[in-house]
């Protein structure tokens, strides 16, 4: 026998203009453009009600956008109902069908796309072989774990080859543990068959791992497009700064720009970095806690007011004259007491300037 | 692969939809076949071209029937948009117009010709005397209007309607239009009639005299007389509502949640009332309790006081009725206890709650919408049950039994018998309107796509013991009337001549031998073979309009959901006694002229039935979670394939409550089947309605007793083809592995 493999079609998916309302007043998607490149993995990211999953399920076909322009590769799929669209999902509660055995809720989706009977069960056991479920082919799906159910899902979903692959936060329903492998498993199959893949969640630490390319969405619209570094060290705004990764967020006053290089100021002391376009004038800095220097010489006044040691490493809560800012630090070995006075700096690469609210 | 599909422009279901036009229009017999609708004899006596068994095309051929000819338009108009593609507006605009066309063409002329030429005075004025008539549509007919519907609805799917989605849009069509016919029809037409003077002309006063009438409205039982029909019967509805749900909740709570050693036995007695012409109950409950019934001479003689009629009457009902709809609810209620979550308890549990208290606040109200239903059913049964006040009614006068009299008796007013009709229907429609608004928009999905991996816990104990002592009561009574019944039909004469005997079996069901071989001599062989035939036709066809239109309910969202959900359960809540008479009323005439055929029994099945199916089925499909649907449409498996694979596996229980429902209901049938019998087609029930008003009451329940064990037959029969269904879920007391 042949050994039959499952490889990608990845194709492209734009988002030209996309809105969706819901009985002409809820506002689910507004106005939308998003371009997601062929083998990438996106994920969309952002807190409950921002539109993340109304957008993934109108590239699935499941919702069906009001306005705007949906293409998959490069055919116009914004009519075509989900059954006619290249698409394959993995749901959060998996959506496996009780009444079938795991080999038969595999090969479901290949009797329709024509595959032969025998051709569609030697898919379906690659596929099955490819998340590592060898020999659970007659097992009903409520014989599995939630892993395993989880990993049928993705096999299901694989099979067909589908130009993208979407993801419905599939991790919500896995132990902690296991959540960090799957999505490693998630990621290498991807990086593998160099599929397209949409992925939606909640949790920045998950987006951060898994994706080459993470579009932050908020209030129905999008926050901000960009690779994982690109958010972590440059995001455009408070909201982005503090959803991914945590950040310190600090009133400042930027006192000269020269060439593309800002002069800032806080409690009287003073920090050079990017300008990122800003004027002179108040301005706020997002600075992530490891970037804070607790132990120099110069910097603004601080009060330690906790102090908590976590393993591998500190983390401190320093009162100051403009509010309590968090800071963590790798020496566990020489802990700040609370109470006690501490000037605060930052790192040369850390701060990020950011308009004012 | 998967890509091609958008684009190919070859449409199947279009093409087999056009061919059938064309053979209902150039091969079938046009109009209707006085031998029946499954006689086959036109084949060799004059077809094609006797008048009678002519098709379309070979009429107009002849020169007959030209109005027929315009028909050829549509039939010709789909052929020219073959080739175009499904997107192409031409080809939506080509298919709706034709479509259309066709069907209001055909309904038109149907409508318009009858028997005497033109139905109208106004067509004889325009178009001059016609000269022609015609008679009731046939199988050509038939196939075109189903041909012309389909074009009609993929036209409207490819404008985009419902996702463009062929099958449900034909769906939507189909189950509207025979809808429309079978229901909306006969009684529009009926209630017309309520404003119908004894001139034949139309009048408000008239009906208003009718409906203010006191025998309806009157509240004179409470002060020691007599109370009006429409009284009466709000009264006992609500009554064996709210009974027959608790005695159902207490029976699926002891099967599913206890550790009662019979459970299994519980369960086939519940079964039993299902399977009983609801009248064999009041008879049952007259050998008991009537005036000389076994309990009441064994009372009186204990007592030495005169044996009284006190059942005959509102207790007589209410007994009767809870007996033999109460299994109604449990078969809902077992669903609704089963498909609770065991997770939702177990969570509770966890979350400090006892038993009782989990029971109270979980389990209870996640079974809220089930005992809407219940009582729902309960109620609507009650007031359109016509048997047992029939048998057990005595002075107390209900709706459904003032109907009847109102059309059978010396009355004939059928103007009065529509108005009990209107008021019949208004305490339904206000029972579905209360049950909308106490379940409110709550999701109760309980069944997702995980496999679910706990267990029911058993109920608390000071629920328990109450709950399974009244099973335990009422079970027994429920032996012992069907005791009664199975002894009944060996003795002689009750209480005359007590000696048993097979006299009345003998009667009924001999076989002799004579020159032709087997003869089936007994009284109620022609009956009985009827009865089997029609309820075994019927209850496939009305599963299947029932599920199909449940999908739709719970499934699909499109513009007039509402109406169409309103339109279906319609039938519902209209008791058989107006079914019938309206039934008679409309389809005497052309241009469907079915009364006196075995087919107007088996439609009157379907749509009188078809609720049960669409309840059953939204039950159980509000309970599968949506992502098994979507995950299957993003699979590539189209609507009906996900119907098909998904939906329909998942739903054998719900399957198996339809067929066995409707066929079981279709053989015990008696308040729409009474009107509609002919010498031809006589059912079971009637003839032994006959019987019982002969005071055979011998041959009756003998009969009776035949029919109950042949429904077990088939009960036990469907339920082993359709299967047990497994969803994964552990029992309490699962045994081995």
């Amino acid at each position: 026998m042949a050994r039959t493999r499952i490889s990608g079609k990845a194709a492209p998916v734009s988002f030209i203009g996309v809105s969706k309302t819901y009985g002409g007043e809820v506002v689910a998607v507004d106005n939308i453009d998003l371009e997601i490149e062929a083998g990438k993995l996106v994920t969309l990211l952002g807190p409950s009600g921002c539109g993340k999953t109304t957008t993934l399920r109108m590239i699935a076909g499941l919702e069906m956008a009001t306005s705007g322009k949906i293409l998959i590769g490069d055919k116009d799929v914004t009519k075509l109902p989900a059954t006619d669209r290249d698409v394959s999902m993995v749901f959060q509660s998996y959506a496996l069908f009780p009444h079938m055995s795991v080999l038969e809720n595999v090969s479901y989706g290949l009797g329709f796309s024509g595959f032969p009977k025998s051709e569609a069960r030697d898919r379906a056991r690659a596929g099955l072989d490819l998340v590592g479920l060898e020999g659970f082919d007659d097992r009903l799906p409520s014989e599995l774990s939630g892993g395993q159910q989880q990993r049928v899902a993705v096999a299901r979903a694989l099979v067909l080859e589908p130009q993208v692959l979407l993801f419905d936060e599939p991790l919500s329903n896995l132990d902690a543990k296991l959540r960090r492998q799957v999505r490693e498993d998630i990621r290498s199959i991807q990086q593998e068959l160099g599929l397209t893949v949409v992925y939606v969640t909640h949790d920045q630490e998950e987006a951060l791992a898994v994706s080459d390319v993470i579009v932050v969405m908020r209030n129905a619209a999008i926050a901000q497009i960009g690779t994982p570094r690109d958010l972590y060290d440059a995001p455009v705004d408070a909201f982005v700064a503090d959803f991914i990764g945590e950040a310190n967020l600090i009133p400042c006053e930027v006192v000269s720009v020269s060439a593309g290089s800002a002069v800032i100021d806080v409690d009287g002391y003073r920090h050079s970095l990017a300008s990122r376009g800003l004027p002179e004038g108040r301005a706020q800095l997002a600075v992530r806690p490891a970037r804070i220097i607790l132990d120099g010489n110069e910097g603004f006044d601080a009060t330690v007011a906790k102090a908590t040691y976590v393993g591998v490493r500190m983390e401190y809560s320093l009162e100051t004259a403009f509010g309590s800012i968090f800071a963590v630090q790798d020496d566990v070995m020489n802990p700040l007491r609370p109470g006690s006075a501490v000037k605060v700096s930052f790192h040369v690469t850390g701060p990020v300037l950011i308009p004012s609210e | 692969m998967r890509e091609a599909i958008p684009e190919k422009t070859a449409h199947p279901v279009l093409i087999y939809w056009i061919i059938a036009g064309w053979v209902g229009y150039l091969l079938l017999p046009w109009y209707g076949i006085e031998d029946g609708f499954f006689g086959l004899e036109w084949l060799i006596d004059g077809y094609p071209f006797d008048e009678d068994y002519a098709p379309a095309a070979f009429l107009i051929a002849q020169g007959e029937k030209l109005w027929l000819s315009p028909l050829l338009i549509p039939l010709i108009a789909p052929l020219l948009v073959l080739r175009r593609n499904k997107s192409d507006p031409v080809y939506s605009t080509v298919l709706i117009l034709a479509g259309g066309f066709g069907f209001s063409w055909l309904i038109a002329q149907g409508f318009g010709i009858g028997l005497r030429g033109f139905n109208y005075d106004w067509l004889s004025t325009v178009f001059g005397s016609l000269g022609d008539r015609q008679f009731g549509m046939g199988y050509g007919a038939l196939i075109i209007a189903s041909s012309f519907l389909f074009t009609f609805t993929q036209g409207i799917a490819a404008r985009g309607a419902v996702n463009g989605d062929v099958f449900v849009v034909s769906a939507i069509g189909g189950v509207i239009v025979i809808v429309a016919i079978f229901v909306f029809f006969p009684i529009g037409n009926m209630l017309f009639t309520a404003f119908v003077t004894d001139e034949g002309g139309y009048s408000l006063k008239i009906f208003s005299e009718k409906f203010f009438d006191n025998r309806l409205w009157g509240l004179g039982c409470f002060a020691g007389g007599r109370c009006g029909a429409a009284v009466n019967s709000l009264f006992l509805a609500i009554f064996v509502g709210i009974t027959t749900t608790a005695l159902g909740l207490a029976f699926a709570l002891v099967v599913t949640r206890s550790g009662f050693r019979f459970k299994s036995g519980l369960r086939a007695l519940t079964v039993l009332p299902i399977i009983t012409p609801p009248f064999v109950i009041g008879l049952a409950l007259i050998l008991l309790f009537g005036l000389s019934g076994s309990v009441t001479v064994f009372i009186a003689d204990l007592l030495g006081g005169q044996p009284t009629r006190w059942l005959y009457g509102l207790p007589g009902i209410l007994i009767a009725q809870t007996l033999a709809f109460t299994p109604i609810a449990f078969l809902v209620l077992i669903g609704v206890v089963e498909g609770v979550s065991p997770s939702m308890e177990e969570a509770a549990q966890t979350l400090r709650a006892d038993n009782w208290q989990t029971f109270r606040t979980v389990s209870l109200p996640l079974m809220r919408p089930g005992l809407a239903n219940a009582f729902l059913l309960g109620f609507i049964e009650s007031m359109a049950d016509f048997g047992n006040p029939l048998v057990l009614g005595g002075n107390f006068d209900v709706l459904s039994t003032e109907i009847f009299f109102a059309i059978v008796g010396a009355q004939y007013d059928q103007g009065r018998a529509a108005v009990l009709a209107m008021v019949l229907l208004c305490f339904t429609l206000s029972a579905f309107y209360f049950q909308r608004a106490w379940l409110g928009r709550k999701s109760y999905t309980t069944v997702t796509g995980k496999g679910d991996a706990g267990v029911h816990p058993l109920m608390p104990k000071r629920l328990g013991i109450p709950v399974i002592v009244i099973a335990g009561i009422w079970g027994s009574f429920t032996a012992i009337v069907y005791g009664m019944i199975v002894y009944g039909s060996f003795v002689e004469l009750w209480g005359v001549r007590n000696t048993l005997t097979f006299k009345h079996y003998i009667t009924a069901f001999s076989i002799g031998f004579n020159e032709h071989g087997l003869h089936w001599s007994g009284a109620a062989w022609d009956s009985f073979w009827t009865t089997i035939t029609i309820a075994a036709i019927a209850a496939p066809l009305t599963a299947i309009v029932g599920l199909v239109t449940a999908y739709l309910l719970t499934r699909q969202s499109f513009a007039g959901k509402n109406a169409f959900e309103f339109g279906t359960m319609l039938s519902f809540a209209i008791p058989g006694t107006v079914i019938g008479v309206s039934y008679i009323l409309a389809f005497n005439v052309p241009p469907i002229e079915i009364t006196g055929t075995g087919v107007i029994l088996i439609v009157s099945f379907i749509f009188r039935n078809m609720p049960v199916g669409v309840r059953a089925g939204i039950a159980s499909m509000s309970q599968l979670d949506r992502s098994l649907d979507e995950s299957s449409l993003t699979l590539g498996a189209n609507s009906w394939q996900t119907f098909r694979r998904v939906i329909l596996p998942l739903l054998r229980p719900a399957i198996l409550a339809a067929l066995v429902f409707s066929f079981v209901r279709a053989m015990t049938a008696i308040s729409a089947v009474i009107f509609l019998v002919s010498a031809q087609y006589d059912m079971a029930t009637s003839y032994i309605i006959g019987r019982v008003e002969n005071n055979d009451y011998g041959l009756a329940i003998a009969y009776s007793t035949t029919l109950i064990f042949v429904m077990l037959a088939a009960v036990a029969l469907l339920q082993f083809l359709v299967g047990r269904v497994q969803i994964g879920r552990r029992t309490q007391f699962m045994t081995g592995a």
